[in-house]
């Protein structure tokens, strides 16, 4: 028995997968993001330094996280459509950018929020922050040049080129704590040493990512079910299927 | 017919962008006063005390420089995608990427020197003596380069597109800002007297990763615009 790895790869097939999945993924999101928000806000215990205004880092660093690995996975993916010549992976990388931008706003929304009790300031002009408005920025380039070419081809291609050229900011911006003498801290969890704060406060901030994670990969695949339909709307499945679907929702 | 090595095909370009530019000169000029006039309107607002002027020089220096090569990134590929000449350099036997080496080299040579050649001028009139002026004049020496082989992406990526102009200054301007944060702190840095040598380091560094990688995408770009 021989296992068809590309049976998913063409829209049609990926359309009803998709659907399929978006609930499970919902759910996850929804319960994960409640019981880390429930452990944040009241089970973990108060710092003694910054008092309960710290509680804001369990949206802070895990959208922090995502923003910078949506940015990397959106890049493979646009750099697998250059390589493959498979249009999927460009709708992939169309779906995951407004995502990615919307948790560079939110980590950059939370953080002013934090900044102002903490640092006395909303915005400072310091490494880790002036990276984290450059990637805004570049998700926001890319989204306005696929929208501003008319030839999807082109506007696949263009994008996913942008997209690999502004990967060269993520190192940048997850180092800019060491590199750069910074008013933003240093990590205080990482992968080869034991974290530097309460058992409690690291369970908060995994499972918030978790949830984030899930949240990702659900509103993804919505967007990439509305991209599949947009662009496949001549061929009699695309139209069928979209016709059904209205009809449904009504 | 013996084929033009690679060097000869450099050589040529240039010599054919350069030879173009030279017949249009007060587009030329238009961009070496597009600085001058730019630079003079600063201490207009801000307000004539030297001091203020000499901290906000470096800075304000440099964005004009970025913004003098935004302008004129229309001009890199514009005129040769809308007479069909580009389309015809695709198909030469060398690399593209060569090519575009040279248009932006030319580029570099019309837009950016002018603005390396003027900057001590323009940081004389901003209060800035001795060592921080050549700080500021090597800063931008290596940095304009830079900008023009960035801006040679988002100009061949936004070829031919309606509203490219302003799509492409929103494209670029993120990537430059390392660029600018590394110029301007050099003459900063060499204004507080900490030495300038890590900024204009981490310049050179730019400047050679922009050279090995920006060419190849730009090639990239330039072939998905024509497809």
């Amino acid at each position: 028995m021989s296992i068809n790895w590309f049976k998913y790869s063409s829209p049609q097939a990926f359309h009803p997968l998709a659907g399929r999945m978006i609930p499970w993924f919902s759910v996850a999101a929804l319960v994960l993001i409640c019981v880390g928000l429930y452990i944040g806000f009241f089970v973990a215990p108060t710092d003694f330094q910054q008092g309960d205004a710290y509680r804001i880092i369990f949206v802070h660093v895990p959208a922090a996280w995502m923003s910078m690995f949506l940015y990397v996975i959106m890049a493979v993916w646009a750099g697998l459509g250059l390589g493959l010549n498979a249009r999927p992976s460009f709708m992939m990388a169309q779906a995951i950018a407004p995502t990615g931008a919307m948790f560079t706003f939110l980590a950059l929304l939370t953080g002013s929020m934090w900044g102002k009790p903490t640092w006395g300031a909303w915005w400072v002009w310091d490494a880790r922050l002036t990276s984290e408005l450059i990637l805004l920025f570049q998700y926001i380039g890319i989204i306005l040049l696929r929208a501003s070419i008319d030839d999807l081809r082109r506007a696949d291609r263009a994008s996913a080129v942008l997209a690999l050229v502004g990967v060269v900011n993520v190192p940048i911006i997850y180092f800019s704590v060491q590199w750069w003498n910074t008013l933003h801290q240093g990590a205080s969890v990482s992968m080869t040493a034991s974290p530097k704060m309460a058992t409690t406060m690291v369970t908060a901030m995994l499972i918030m990512t978790l949830g984030f994670w899930m949240y990702s990969i659900a509103v993804t695949l919505a967007r990439m079910r509305c991209v599949i339909l947009e662009r496949e709307r001549q061929p009699s499945w695309g139209k069928n299927t979209s016709i059904q679907e209205v009809a449904e929702a009504r | 017919m013996s084929q033009p090595s690679m060097s000869e095909a450099l050589r040529g370009i240039v010599h054919r962008d350069l030879q173009l530019a030279m017949r249009h000169r007060s587009d030329v000029a238009m961009s070496i006063f597009f600085v001058v006039i730019v630079a003079s309107l600063f201490p207009l607002g801000v307000g004539p005390e030297s001091a203020v002027l000499r901290m906000i020089a470096s800075g304000v220096l440099w964005v004009t420089a970025l913004l003098a090569c935004l302008l004129s990134l229309g001009r890199l590929f514009t005129a040769d995608f809308l007479d069909g000449v580009l389309e015809q350099m695709l198909l030469i036997p060398q690399p593209l990427s060569i090519l575009v080496v040279g248009k932006v080299f030319a580029h570099w040579v019309i837009s950016g020197l002018p603005v390396v050649l003027l900057s001590p001028l323009l940081g004389l009139q901003f209060g800035l003596s001795g060592e921080s002026l050549w700080v500021l004049t090597l800063s931008l020496l290596l940095g304009t380069p830079t900008l023009s082989m960035i801006g040679a992406i988002g100009a061949a990526l936004t070829l031919g597109l309606r509203g490219s102009g302003l799509l492409v200054a929103l494209l670029v301007l993120p990537l430059f800002i390392p660029v600018l944060i590394f110029g301007a702190g050099s003459v900063t840095s060499s204004l507080a007297g900490i030495g300038s040598e890590a900024n204009l380091s981490l310049l050179g560094a730019c400047f050679l990763f922009s050279l090995v990688f920006a060419p190849w995408a730009t090639a990239v770009a330039l072939r998905i615009a024509l497809e």
